[in-house]
């Protein structure tokens, strides 16, 4: 009789391998990853730079025909430039003047930052995070579908570690992909508040880490049973642009309807970006970084713990 | 060694409530034996496969491989087979070498060791050329021989292979008996496979169950099985005129026998033996043989009696399986 197999997968060995796996393909891939790299150049480019909100609110697109503008009086005490009905004359150039200091400040005050580039393409990142965890649920699909998932089954290796390992290259590919975004983010014309610090780039790190985590937790528990990615599909593409817009990725959760506001308000993306731009764009509040870490947190975990359990219980049928 | 390595006793699947995969079945399986279970498509050969190797949970019935029960100690078996799934499950964007490392890695075999183990399975299966190439430029026959290499990286005690020669042509199908053969003579292992080719059950197993509706309705070596027809068909015509039929009664062996117009129908037992004592017999009378022929019953005229339908029947749904899986390799692609 030939030995018994003397060896047996720790945890750590058995995530690791299929981890290597999931990442190997796509390294192999260079198409892949040309693609993972020009998508976010091409979002910046089009999202970021070419609705130019900065410039919206800038003198430029005020019309001011006459050199002289009448401000109707309304007041009690004519000021030195009124006249006896208590009318102002402002001069056009003057009026200029204000507009363009008036710009930055609306700008700042909606935004946070003075260019919306700024602004937009710090979201970049959690728009990767959301569309690379997405597909996590469909490499499971595959898996089952060519047979490899029963393969894995059969070997002793943990049926957590087959969810993890997937959870973990989404996270991997995302954090690449992130590093990218903030790369050319930066040549392109990102400008870093004063508060920004290298350290700062860890716990950007981290942030993203936690989204990765819970998000594709969630998107791997829809998938688990899945044997059509046509189904998986559908999912996705119901749910991506909704996640993405009722969030403050592209604009500010403040100028929402009420109603939009209260998915924004849930939307663990919303957290992830708020947390990214405290990071690098905004004068960091500590407080508003520490609650945007616990929310993330709790979401990671929760949705981990989900996504474990489920894979213990529907992997076998 | 008549140890039992696989035992069942009332396996029964049943799926969504109503489709009973498999109903009931009850077979051992002895140490170094091949054992086949042989059936048409959708007979619950897969499903009763996927049980014993703890993929799929029996809705009622034990079974134990190597005495470790599979609904409890899962891992414990896990540990102890090595599993030769129906369909290419190595990774088409890896390597050959990658591949067998990532089982290795699966079972948790440190790299030094598994490096040395898949360095010889490759060689066994004569992929060692091909190592370093992806998988995907592989064909069939070799990809097979991954699956088989894959399936070894642990040193199972228990190897199973589902169809293992499926959507394959004769000429690969024979290399890959061949590679089984081998294989079970290197390690001595107990194998368990599921086919629908008679010639396979027939060449490569011990003992075969089959199955049919999720039940098994016969087991038995190919051997007796055949034997269990009543015997083979031996044709025969003499020179002479005179009706022989009671003299070749007469012989040890002989069932029965038929004159159709001058030739001989004669049904025997053990048919290549029987047939030289029925000429010296008839030469014994001064009669000339003239012609004789002999017809072995195959395993499809078994399956013919036992399930009520020759294995040509499932031809068609073989069709669509084919189409099925050539669907997905252009999916992989």
């Amino acid at each position: 009789m030939s030995k018994m197999n003397e060896y047996h997968p720790s945890r750590f060995h058995g995530i690791w391998a299929l981890t290597k796996r999931e990442l190997k393909k796509w390294l192999n891939e260079p198409i892949i990853l040309l693609m993972a790299v020009l998508q976010p150049i091409i979002w910046m480019g089009l999202f970021g730079k070419a609705m130019n909100l900065g410039n919206m609110f800038s003198s430029s697109n005020i019309n001011l025909n006459t050199p002289v503008i009448p401000i109707p009086g309304r007041f009690l005490i004519p000021p030195q430039s009124g006249d006896i009905y208590g009318n102002i004359y402002i001069n056009s150039t003057a009026l200029s003047q204000t507009f363009s200091s008036i710009g930055p400040t609306i700008m700042r005050n909606i935004f946070g930052v003075t260019d919306y580039f700024s602004y937009m393409s710090v979201g970049m990142i959690s728009f990767i995070v959301l569309f690379t965890t997405m597909f996590s649920g469909m490499s499971i699909v595959w898996d089952r579908r060519l047979g490899f998932l029963n393969k894995v089954l059969s070997t002793p290796v943990s049926r957590a570690a087959i969810i993890f390992s997937k959870v973990l290259n989404a996270s991997f590919r995302a954090m690449f992909q992130a590093t990218i975004i903030l790369i050319l983010a930066v040549i392109f014309g990102l400008q870093v508040s004063a508060t920004f610090s290298p350290i700062n780039i860890l716990l950007l790190y981290a942030a993203i880490f936690l989204l990765c985590l819970g998000l594709s937790s969630v998107f791997l528990a829809l998938a688990l049973r899945s044997t059509k990615w046509e189904t998986q599909m559908a999912i996705v593409n119901l749910i991506n642009l909704p996640l993405m817009f009722a969030s403050n990725t592209f604009f500010p959760i403040s100028q929402m309807p009420s109603w939009i506001q209260a998915i924004a308000s849930v939307n663990p993306i919303s957290y992830l970006t708020d947390a990214i731009r405290q990071l690098t764009v905004y004068q960091l509040s500590a407080s508003s970084v520490m609650f945007d870490f616990a929310f993330l947190g709790v979401f990671a975990a929760v949705f981990s713990f989900i996504g474990i359990a489920l894979s213990w219980r529907y992997l076998t049928k | 060694m008549s140890e039992e390595i696989i035992k069942a006793e009332g396996l029964t699947k049943v799926f969504n409530k109503h489709l009973t995969a498999v109903d009931h079945v009850n077979f051992s399986v002895k140490h170094g034996e091949v054992f086949g279970f042989l059936g048409p498509n959708g007979a619950g050969k897969t499903t009763t496969i996927n049980m014993l190797i703890t993929i799929l949970k029996p809705t009622e019935g034990k079974a134990s491989v190597l005495g470790f029960d599979i609904a409890k100690h899962p891992d414990a078996v896990r540990n102890v087979i090595g599993v030769v799934p129906q369909e290419y499950t190595a990774d088409e964007d890896l390597t050959g070498l990658e591949n067998i490392l990532l089982c290795a890695d699966l079972y948790g075999i440190p790299r030094n060791i598994a490096k040395e183990r898949a360095m010889d399975l490759l060689k066994l299966v004569e992929l060692t050329d091909f190592k370093d190439k992806k998988v995907q430029t592989y064909s069939g026959g070799m990809r097979r021989r991954l699956e088989l290499a894959c399936g070894l990286i642990n040193r199972p005690n228990v190897l199973f292979l589902d169809e293992p020669t499926l959507g394959l042509d004769v000429q690969t199908r024979t290399a890959t008996w061949e590679y089984i053969r081998k294989l079970k003579k290197e390690f001595g292992m107990t194998l368990f496979m599921t086919t629908h080719y008679l010639e396979e059950a027939d060449s490569l197993c011990d003992r075969v169950a089959i199955i049919d509706h999720g039940k098994i309705v016969v087991v038995g070596t190919p051997e007796d099985l055949k034997h269990s027809l009543g015997g083979d068909i031996i044709t025969l015509s003499i020179k002479e005129d005179t009706d022989v039929s009671d003299l070749i009664l007469s012989v040890e062996h002989v069932k029965e026998v038929k004159n159709e117009d001058g030739s001989y129908r004669v049904k025997a037992e053990y048919g290549e033996v029987t047939a030289p004592f029925v000429i010296e017999a008839l030469r014994r009378k001064g009669y000339t043989v003239t012609k004789l022929s002999l017809t072995e019953p195959t395993l499809n005229e078994v399956y013919l009696e036992y399930t009520g339908k020759s294995m040509r029947d499932t031809e068609e749904s073989q069709e669509a399986f084919r189409t099925q899986r050539m669907t997905m390799r252009r999916a992989r692609a």
